[in-house]
């Protein structure tokens, strides 16, 4: 599987990470060296097997439906870039 | 007492209870042994302040007679590890000025047995990678160097902050965590001893996510006891992660009985890779006699997906990396990008990611949103979670046919230089797992145990991979190994 640069731009924008036009280029050449290395894995039969979700087969524990935190508002907010009244700020987001 | 800080775990604990040192000067010795090695750049964040009133509280628990193994023990905490009011960042700049209201369980649980936190440790950037050169910090430095060579050395990664100060004396012992093999390789190639416990051993509540069905915690120490006692202090159930096992935590250290006899040792066939050094294959033989010569019998096993393992790990933790690397946007905590006159929202997600994400963990991002995205999900993703399944019942197989342990090389060779692999493919790099990514995707304990010196004068390592839950039964194993090789050697110091 190889990559071009479309595809590359496409990837970095659902990975919401910027990537100048210029290194798009090399960015497509790496992924498609590690994809072309994934691709050993078209080699193996899988014929009939499941997907593993989990590697310890437990089942998940249940506890009462109730609120055991809260009322950490500052908390919550003490290493935020920008906090105002109580809220996360960030660019506006609607016209 | 001199050189406190070289004391194991278990000298520093006997000599504590009977009151022939004390927490305060253990701490003292590290923290000058710390200050003193600045060149291995291993500390990154130090917290003198808390050592010393850790220190302070639990030289008086011992003065009471309530002295938990792990009191009064001075120990380095991987940057991974989030602690409440001082800087985890993971080693990378999205974290940056990050300072958490809370703290991990195992942080919690290792202070609450008394131990003391002399600082952060650095890593890989988001525990990705194998040589500590992509931390925001710097590469660490590790206090090995080559027969007649003062090249600077990797001491491996992700956890080689934990593996460069704890084979340094500047702690008792470290934390590291482990995905791929982020606890083996680094103590492998800095002669000290790192275990990965069972997946679900060790909550997993507070360490920073990078690829949640693989994470697991572990000590990483100077000797199989010191990791039996730091482990048996860091594990347990922990309702806030979902995947913690409810099961009882055994005295692994009282499992160390040195007695193997009977025990069957697989050597799997499929890990002589070819091109492998000959001295890694040699090690690999000389372990094998040893155990056979404690009493073990020595069987042929194969373990046929093994070849799958590289590849599908590459595929399964960059897709949980990137659904959990999501969080970072800028919002909540660390890093925000400054934004030019008219950046909206999706500006500021990607100005920031691009800053605060350095390369590695870009690249793994951005293959696992490929591969979890519409179209190439079941290509990818669903097929290497197959080949994880097949992986599994690999082991399953061997270990329902009798096998108690696996024996196999840790890493692929001995500590590269810092630099060495910086125009290699991505790829190359990735193949410093190829021994050990086995036993995340099955979910296995395993251990590397320091064995040998190449003919440089570096660490070589064996790993000795057990059953689920027997962490027990593999620490004894390493300790029957750990004692037969008589490994002592220690770094001269240069820093």
């Amino acid at each position: 599987m190889s990559i071009d640069i479309d595809t590359a731009r496409r990837v970095a924008h659902l990975a919401r990470i910027a990537v100048r036009e210029e290194d798009l280029p090399a960015l497509a050449g790496e992924l498609s060296g590690i994809l072309t290395f994934m691709e050993q894995l078209n080699e193996v039969d899988v014929t009939g097997i499941e997907p593993m979700t989990s590697v310890t087969p437990t089942r998940l524990k249940r506890r009462a439906d109730v609120v055991t935190d809260g009322n950490i508002q500052d908390q919550i907010l003490a290493n935020a870039p920008d906090a105002r009244e109580g809220f996360f700020a960030v660019p506006k987001v609607v016209e | 007492m001199t050189d406190l800080n070289r004391l194991t775990i278990a000298e520093a604990r006997d000599a504590l209870r009977k009151g022939e040192t004390t927490a305060k000067d253990l701490t003292e010795a590290c923290l000058t042994a710390i200050e003193g090695a600045g060149a291995l750049n291993a500390f990154v964040h130090h917290t003198p302040d808390i050592a010393r009133a850790q220190a302070a509280a639990a030289d008086q628990r011992i003065a009471k007679g309530d002295a938990p193994a792990m009191c009064g023990i001075p120990l380095g905490i991987k940057d991974l590890f989030c602690t409440r009011g001082v800087p985890s960042q993971a080693a990378s700049r999205i974290l940056e000025g990050f300072r958490p209201e809370y703290e991990s369980t195992v942080t919690t649980q290792l202070f609450g047995a008394g131990a003391v936190m002399l600082g952060k440790l650095s890593m890989d950037e988001f525990a990705m990678g194998s040589s500590n050169e992509t931390a925001c910090y710097g590469p660490v430095i590790s206090p090995w160097r080559r027969k007649g060579d003062s090249a600077a050395l990797t001491p491996g990664g992700s956890s080689g902050g934990s593996a460069a100060a704890v084979s340094a004396d500047l702690c008792l012992g470290a934390t590291g965590t482990d995905t791929g093999g982020s606890i083996r390789q680094p103590a492998a190639f800095t002669g000290i001893v790192g275990i990965k416990p069972t997946y679900g051993r060790v909550s997993r509540w507070g360490v920073i996510a990078f690829a949640s069905s693989l994470d697991q915690a572990g000590p990483m120490t100077k000797t199989v006891r010191d990791a039996a006692i730091m482990l048996g202090a860091m594990c347990g159930h922990d309702p806030k992660d979902s995947t913690s096992a409810d099961l009882p935590v055994p005295d692994f250290e009282a499992a160390l009985t040195g007695d193997i006899r009977g025990k069957v040792i697989g050597i799997p066939r499929e890990y002589r890779m070819e091109g492998m050094p000959a001295e890694i294959e040699a090690l690999w033989t000389q372990g094998t006699e040893m155990l056979k010569d404690a009493g073990a019998r020595i069987r042929d096993i194969s373990l046929p997906h093994t070849k799958y393992a590289l590849p599908a790990y590459y595929v399964v933790a960059p897709a949980e990396a990137s659904s959990n690397l999501a969080r970072y946007d800028g919002v909540r905590y660390g890093h925000r990008a400054k934004l030019a006159a008219g950046d909206g929202i999706t500006e500021m997600y990607e100005k920031t990611r691009a800053e605060g994400f350095g390369k590695e963990v870009q690249r793994r991002i951005m293959i696992g949103t490929y591969v979890l995205s519409a179209g190439f999900y079941d290509a990818y993703y669903n097929r290497a979670r197959k080949v994880r399944a097949l992986i599994k019942r690999d082991f399953e197989a061997v270990f329902a046919e009798g096998v108690d342990a696996i024996l196999t090389p840790a890493t692929p060779s001995s500590a590269f230089g810092i630099g060495e692999m910086a125009n290699a493919d991505p790829v190359e790099m990735y193949l410093n797992d190829v021994f050990t990514v086995t036993v995340n995707l099955a979910g296995l304990p395993g251990i590397a145990v320091p064995t040998g010196l190449d003919a440089k004068g570096l660490p070589l390592g064996l790993q000795l991979i057990g059953r689920p839950w027997e962490e027990g039964a593999l620490l004894n194993h390493a300790y029957v190994l750990e004692r037969a090789a008589g490994f002592v050697s220690k770094p001269q110091k240069w820093w």
